[in-house]
């Protein structure tokens, strides 16, 4: 059986989400803005999924906007709030943000607006004197600050964040995308103004989103047309998806302390074994951390050519985020952290999930160990 | 009111899907094909994997993933490397003109823009378009004749030195129109404009060869023609290539053009949804055209003061719009709830104003809101039709007996 340990790339579809979705995927719905009855029903269906993406997140379901996926929420929360605000008010973000964030923030530099990264610290966690500093100099539009880091996993105090944000008189958007379904997310006791989420990092389907947004917050949309989700955000719904991201957001609140305690349990055997094999970095591990992440460097190897080991050996990991594989350059977010760009290089994540076993851990230990006895031979 | 009784139904009340042109169902092929990318397939349990994964996993969606881009590009006659995945038309088409306009530096001032479009466009493709007006952007908005025409020659005079681009539909979503777009194509191709059609409607309905058609940019819709909602593509030609600015930052997806994480079910399905279009174009074509002209001469030999809207020379074979003198809109579509139909597009149906496609036809208010589109599809029987049309008959007879008008119109 292949092992996979990269659910903070996707995670499978949990099959009582693919029944909820089965049924209108063949069931008689119609396109949600029609006004005939299978129009109606299939408008119900999306108002269900609605309350059940806030209850999530504590947000009340008039907050919640359905998107294509966190992607084009993260894109529509930062340059919807630049659009409407002057253009002397700056934007920042954390160095260790999701490239939807990094690269949003770059377009919109491009387009002249005045943009900032405020720096982490090695552990990952917001350079405080930095930020502060950084809001004292003039008008802030927006913070963008993630919960919770897509490789290291570690979690910035965004509650903190925000009450600074405020007091400037900026908003906040929290990415909370990896932080939703494995650890408790609630988005008035964050303080954020704005919070995307993803469907398909809780066991939801692909292709669906959602921009939680309080109602104060003035927003241009990304997409023009149709009027759907209160005009900010037109297109015919994607009700199979929708409806399924409904199901998964109600089985994350339900079933978030057995998923979080089983990986925190795994995860934890899987750092004893890791220090005991020598010659590991754990990165980020002195600050609060998912309890399903860890991001390591094996002394010796380069990432690329360990996950491709792994691969061979039928385990699934990352070297970092799914959205820059490929691309033949060290993560962004060690290199943020400043660590040097050969740890950086040999960095693997490593993301479990409910259906992760010790089994699992143990192969998966013992494989590392025959290959760090190639690499040491080599 | 409450002595007259009405007409009751004439078969057992079972409703009656003609708003294909909304919607269509899921054909059960493409379900079939996309549940490996939900639940994993039988040999190989991980085929949900991100397809953007550098493991084993990731790299065997992202081979279904451009299949798929191969079954899209064979439907409109492209190469796999045109093809851009999107979250749906109404993606494709802000895609396609807001970054069109910036690419060409429309939206920074740095140049005057002119857009050329029509009237009787989508939705999306006119608030995109007002949206660039707000930039700075001058936009004509074509009007067509009392058919819903456009000639190749009214494109072409519009065009000023600064026009940047012309967007139009290939078939009008509300009544079927047809342009003639490879001719349109040719014009702007020779005077080196930038063309972009809207060919939801006209996907999987008539032949589009891209080979053959110089469009530089159209979009596509999965829910369409049986694929599923929440997927769509937009063709970008590579020879002579033209340029967009990204609207959607993130990733670098879709070369750079659409970031964010591609759905692999719903890019099957689409694949598939088009692999079954081309099949089934020739056939669909003929038997769906056939039921709409059925319809339109059972209702036209029943009943006087009938408009059919759009030219019935060029228009699609899945749409019929007609307008009903001497019936209030509201009251004739309140008195057909067995029939799923519309009055217009889905994405208008929350306002109730009447459809600007037929105001732009020169429909007055009233007629234009006493109007029903009939859109069918692939399940759609003859026997539906008779049923279908029977029903809007009584009904008519009925509310024009009811009002004051109704006895001398």
């Amino acid at each position: 059986m292949p092992i996979y340990f990269d659910h903070n790339a996707t995670t499978p579809l949990d099959p009582r989400v693919l029944e909820a979705m089965q049924a209108c995927l063949g069931g008689p719905y119609g396109n949600a803005s029609s006004v005939h009855r299978y129009g109606r029903a299939a408008r119900d269906a999306i108002e269900a999924a609605r309350a059940q993406v806030a209850a999530l997140v504590g947000a009340q379901p008039q907050e919640v906007f359905f998107t294509s996926g966190a992607t084009e929420s993260n894109n529509l929360a930062l340059q919807g709030a630049l659009a409407t605000a002057p253009a002397a008010a700056r934007l920042l973000y954390g160095a260790t943000e999701h490239p939807s964030v990094l690269e949003t923030a770059e377009a919109l530099r491009a387009a002249g607006r005045a943009v900032e990264v405020v720096a982490v610290g090695r552990d990952g966690l917001l350079d405080w004197a930095a930020y502060e500093t950084q809001l004292s100099r003039g008008p802030v539009r927006l913070v963008a600050l993630m919960r919770a880091n897509n490789e290291t996993g570690v979690i910035q105090d965004v509650p903190r964040a925000a009450r600074l944000a405020h007091a400037r008189g900026a908003l906040l958007h929290c990415d909370a995308v990896q932080a939703a379904g494995k650890i408790p997310v609630d988005f008035d006791a964050l303080g954020a103004d704005l919070m995307s989420l993803s469907a398909h990092k809780i066991y939801g389907p692909k292709g669906v989103g959602a921009l939680v947004k309080r109602a104060a917050v003035e927003l241009a949309p990304l997409l023009h047309g149709g009027g759907q989700e209160h005009g900010l955000r037109p297109g015919t719904e994607n009700l199979p998806a929708i409806v399924g991201f409904g199901v998964a957001a109600e089985l994350a609140r339900d079933e978030l302390e057995r998923r979080a305690a089983h990986c925190r349990r795994l995860r934890e055997m899987l750092e004893a074994g890791l220090r005991r094999l020598g010659a590991v970095t754990i990165f980020g591990d002195s600050a609060p951390r998912l309890p399903n992440t860890v991001q390591f460097a094996l002394a010796g190897w380069e990432g690329e050519a360990l996950l491709m080991a792994l691969d061979r050996k039928g385990i699934a990991v990352s070297s970092g985020s799914a959205c820059s594989s490929g691309k033949g350059e060290p993560s962004h977010v060690l290199l943020g952290m400043g660590w040097p760009r050969e740890l950086a290089f040999g960095a693997i994540r490593v993301s479990l999930g409910p259906s992760s076993t010790e089994n699992e851990i143990a192969r998966f230990l013992a494989v590392l160990s025959e290959l760090q006895a190639l690499g040491a031979a080599a | 009111m409450s002595a007259v009784i009405a007409p009751a139904t004439s078969r057992a009340a079972r409703t009656i899907y003609l708003d294909y042109a909304a919607t269509t169902p899921l054909a059960p092929q493409v379900l079939e094909a996309m549940l490996p990318y939900l639940r994993g397939g039988e040999s190989d349990p991980l085929l949900w994997a991100n397809p953007a994964s550098a493991h084993g996993p990731g790299y065997r969606a992202r081979a279904a993933v451009e299949r798929a881009r191969a079954q899209v590009a064979a439907l409109i006659g492209a190469d796999a490397t045109e093809i851009i995945f999107t979250s749906g038309a109404t993606e494709s088409n802000n895609l396609a003109i807001k970054g069109a306009l910036e690419f060409h530096g429309a939206l920074r001032g740095s140049r005057r823009a002119h857009l050329v479009s029509s009237r009787t466009e989508h939705r999306c493709v006119l608030d995109s378009c007002r949206y660039l007006e707000t930039q700075g952007v001058r936009v004509t908005y074509l009007k067509p004749d009392a058919l819903g025409r456009i000639a190749p020659a009214q494109v072409f005079e519009a065009l000023t030195p600064d026009t940047v681009l012309v967007s139009l539909m290939w078939v009008n979503n509300e009544i079927g129109v047809v342009y003639d777009i490879p001719a349109i194509a040719r014009g702007l191709r020779e005077r080196g404009v930038l063309f972009h059609v809207d060919a939801v409607q006209a996907a999987g309905k008539l032949p589009i060869d891209l080979r053959e058609v110089p469009v530089d940019l159209l979009s596509l819709s999965a829910h369409k023609i049986y694929g599923p909602k929440g997927v769509g593509a937009l063709y970008v030609r590579r020879k002579p290539r033209a340029r967009l600015a990204p609207q959607m930052h993130g990733g670098g997806h879709e070369q750079g053009m659409r970031s964010g994480t591609l759905a692999t079910h719903q890019i099957v399905g689409l694949g598939a949804a088009c692999a079954l279009a081309a099949q089934r174009l020739g056939e669909d074509a003929v038997r769906l055209a056939q039921l709409r002209e059925r319809l339109w001469q059972r209702l036209a030999s029943a009943l006087p003061g009938l408009h059919r809207n759009g030219d019935p020379q060029a228009c699609a074979p899945h749409l019929l719009n007609v307008s009903f003198e001497g019936v209030e809109g509201e009251a004739l579509r309140a008195s057909l709830p067995e029939l799923a139909l519309s009055s217009g597009s889905a994405c208008s149906s929350a306002t109730a104003e009447p459809s600007y496609v037929l105001r732009a036809l020169g429909r007055d208010d009233e007629l234009a809101n006493a109007s029903l589109r009939f859109s069918f599809g692939r399940a759609t029987s003859v026997e539906e039709i008779e049923c279908a049309a029977q029903r809007v008959i009584e009904q008519v007879r009925w509310l024009r007996e009811l009002s004051p008008f109704g006895k001398d119109g």
